[in-house]
């Protein structure tokens, strides 16, 4: 700081000076890093829905046969995306353990190129931790051409360990518009999406 | 502390110089609280014209005086005024004025800085108003700018608003530092930390408290920044980050700044209701301890305010507990309070009827505080006029009747003229009987379901709207009083004693009535 004392007492104020303005970049760092924080939390405790990434199937994991999950899909679209956007069905009973596919259609109707990001949400979010997407159409944007359209594909395991109360989860997905391809196909583009999550 | 007072003296050997450049070169902590108290009064007219514009277009139900998009531009810039110009520096106008008088300091620690830090704020705000003026209009967003209304949706103008929060931030950041700076190395020999006043005490839990959250804000509003300008994705869903992240990092820092706004009102009251009761303040340092624990318990309770966005049930119930506990210290001191009272030799002079009506009507506002804590019955309270009573409730009768009791207190010691009683009682009861028309209605309308932020309501809630707007209208208008008064004080009256008030303690009252321009040269014992 430039509004130090000509002369120090005994007791300093550059000293305090010091002390107060490390609290101060300490704490602003801080405010940026409970991104990361709030990131991990989400992922330990499942809320906000937020799903986690792809999943390796271990081969020793057991399907229930006993238990049935109905698994809900909802599609909807950002604020400005055109795009036709629905699951191919609606729902699906699955036996916890067992791997499941399904599709989601989307068409793009408009006369130019666009690309699409889906951004999943799981409700309740208590299920969050026992969803795992082994393939997921959102791990990945999606381009297409003007009129074309195409059949998404998503692969998932509930997970055995689900708690006994959760017999329904409700997964939706919400598509954005990312743009024209031009601009997506540079690495510029593909740094500034920093979706993570599935 | 001897090397301030002595650069300072051959700075200005004759007292201040005259024209301008006493203003906006002074380094002189009575200049800058006079001017800080002067900008938050300009401040508080500028929002509560706000505010009036609110209350006219609710006086009656349907759209009668401004439009929906104005009316909401009208609530941000109101909050936003209120909290970051009005209350904020009325409080650094305290400190600077007061801080040294009563630690017996003849400035504080860093007084340029001091002088910078002031000059910032009208800066900060000429950007903010001059959003009113921008095409797209003002911030429109509430005053707690969550995104992405602020960012996907927010008008043009946000840039120049976020700019505006950044720089009342710096100045919020300088004038903490001065103070803490000032409070550890200037007090007088003998003044132990247990010895300090209790205003010095909660002004310097608040210095830290600011140092704490006024970062994290300019990192949320920087953020905010990054995603409109930058294509970042701090919050924005599409690109991987979350909407409830800013509510978060917002009322990480928001919920802290409730109490840097009612802290040092706290530390006032500790001073004003002894002085009227003739007798000590009653549990001293429980009362530090009270304002140590609530400063610490602040950083543990933001999403109390959040109760809503789907917070996991050990969650809820964390932030409900921890929240309640802020109820123990509170009652510590509201206990404190009355036990200072208590059979002690009262008179009701402008301070004390704003002191004790802090007391009661801080007391509901904190009571509503806690319905809104219980996390089940929060569902139903949420953002209906049940809220905006409680703050208010908890920021009218608390922050602003403590600066005026403050002021009321003080006066004869900034200006050497004791104020007209009875027109100060006059603003008294009108404040009073106002505050509580306009805000206690808005309790039944809360609970009856009339959500908060709208031009337009239901016809079942025009008689209370009325009844609300009335009130604000008497609350209004009665300010201009104040002004008047505080004039009149300054202009002329009868002559202050040295210590006008004769149960008021402290070294404040040892000086001159007015306090010379420079006082405590040479730094009074305290035994």
């Amino acid at each position: 700081m430039a509004e130090q004392q000509p002369q120090q007492g005994k007791r300093s104020n550059s000293r305090v000076i010091a002390w107060c303005m490390a609290g101060v970049v300490g704490m602003f760092a801080f405010g940026f890093a409970l991104v990361p924080l709030y990131d991990v939390f989400c992922e330990i405790t499942g809320i906000n829905g937020k799903t986690g990434g792809r999943y390796e199937a271990s081969a020793s994991s057991q399907v229930d046969e006993n238990r049935t999950v109905t698994v809900q899909f909802l599609a909807s679209n950002g604020p400005g995306m055109s795009w036709e956007f629905r699951p191919v069905v609606r729902s699906v009973k699955v036996h916890p353990g067992e791997s499941k596919a399904v599709n989601f259609f989307a068409a793009n109707p408009t006369d130019h190129a666009m690309v699409g990001q889906a951004v999943p949400s799981l409700s309740p979010s208590e299920g969050t931790l026992y969803f795992h997407k082994t393939e997921c159409f959102c791990f990945n944007q999606q381009p297409l051409e003007a009129g074309e359209s195409v059949e998404m594909p998503l692969v998932f395991i509930v997970d055995p360990d689900i708690p006994e109360h959760i017999t329904k989860l409700t997964l939706s997905y919400t598509l954005y518009d990312q743009g024209q391809p031009a601009n997506v196909s540079g690495p510029v583009r593909a740094d500034k999406t920093t979706n993570n999550n599935g | 502390m001897s090397a301030v007072a002595d650069t300072h003296s051959q700075e200005h050997h004759h007292g201040p110089v005259k024209g301008i450049s006493r203003w906006l070169l002074t380094t002189n902590h009575k200049d800058i609280g006079s001017m800080y108290l002067i900008f938050s009064f300009a401040m508080f007219l500028l929002g509560g014209s706000m505010a009036m514009v609110i209350r006219a277009e609710l006086f009656q139900p349907g759209l009668q005086i401004v439009q929906p998009e104005f009316f909401n531009q009208m609530t941000t810039m109101h909050g936003l005024i209120m909290v970051f110009g009005a209350v904020m520096p009325a409080f650094v106008g305290l400190a600077n004025w007061m801080l040294p008088l009563m630690i017996g300091a003849p400035d504080m620690a860093l007084p340029r800085m001091n002088n910078w830090s002031f000059w910032l704020l009208p800066c900060a705000f000429l950007i903010l108003v001059s959003t009113l003026f921008m095409e797209g209009g003002a911030p429109n967003f509430g005053w707690t700018f969550y995104a992405p209304l602020s960012t996907t949706y927010g008008p043009p103008s946000t840039t120049f608003f976020i700019f505006a929060v950044h720089i009342m931030g710096v100045s919020s950041i300088m004038g903490a530092i001065n103070v803490i700076a000032t409070i550890l190395n200037m007090r007088a020999p003998g003044m132990t930390l247990m010895k300090m006043p209790l205003f010095v005490w909660t002004w310097l839990i608040t210095a830290f408290l600011l140092i704490a959250v006024m970062p994290v804000l300019a990192g949320a509003v920087t953020m905010m920044l990054m995603d409109i300008n930058f294509g970042t994705s701090f919050f924005d869903a599409s690109g991987g980050g979350d909407p409830v992240l800013f509510q978060h990092v917002f009322w990480f820092f928001g919920h802290p700044e409730v109490y840097i706004m009612i802290l040092p009102a706290f530390g006032a009251i500790s001073h004003i209701v002894p002085a009227f009761s003739r007798k000590p303040l009653f549990g001293y340092a429980s009362m530090v301890y009270a304002v140590g624990a609530i400063a610490l318990l602040s950083f543990l309770v933001w999403a109390h305010h959040m109760f809503t966005v789907g917070i996991p049930l050990a969650g809820q119930l964390f932030f409900m507990y921890a929240t309640l506990l802020i109820a123990v210290p509170t009652g510590v001191k509201v206990f404190n309070w009355v036990t200072t009272m208590f059979r002690g030799s009262l008179s009701f002079e402008a301070p004390m009827l704003f002191a004790v009506a802090f007391i009661i009507l801080f007391t509901i506002g904190g009571f509503s505080g806690l319905m809104l804590a219980i996390a089940p019955a929060d569902f139903q309270y949420h953002d209906t006029y049940f809220v905006v009573a409680h703050f208010h409730y908890v920021l009218v009768p608390g922050a602003i009747f403590g600066i005026f009791a403050s002021a009321y207190f003080w006066l004869p010691k900034w200006t050497g003229h004791m104020y007209d009683e009875t027109l100060a009682k006059t603003h008294f009861w009108l404040s009073f009987v106002g505050m509580n028309l306009a805000f206690f209605p808005m309790h039944f309308l809360g609970l009856a379901g009339m959500p908060r932020r709208i031009p337009d309501y239901a016809l079942q809630f025009a008689d209370f709207n009325m009844v609300s707007s009335i009130g604000a209208f008497m609350f209004g208008v009665t300010q201009l009083l104040f002004l008047f008064i505080v004039v009149k004080c300054v202009r002329g009256g009868e002559k202050a004693a040295a210590k006008p008030w004769d149960g008021a303690e402290g070294l404040e009252w040892t000086v001159p009535s007015p306090a010379p321009y420079h006082t405590f040269s040479t730094p009074p014992e305290v035994k």
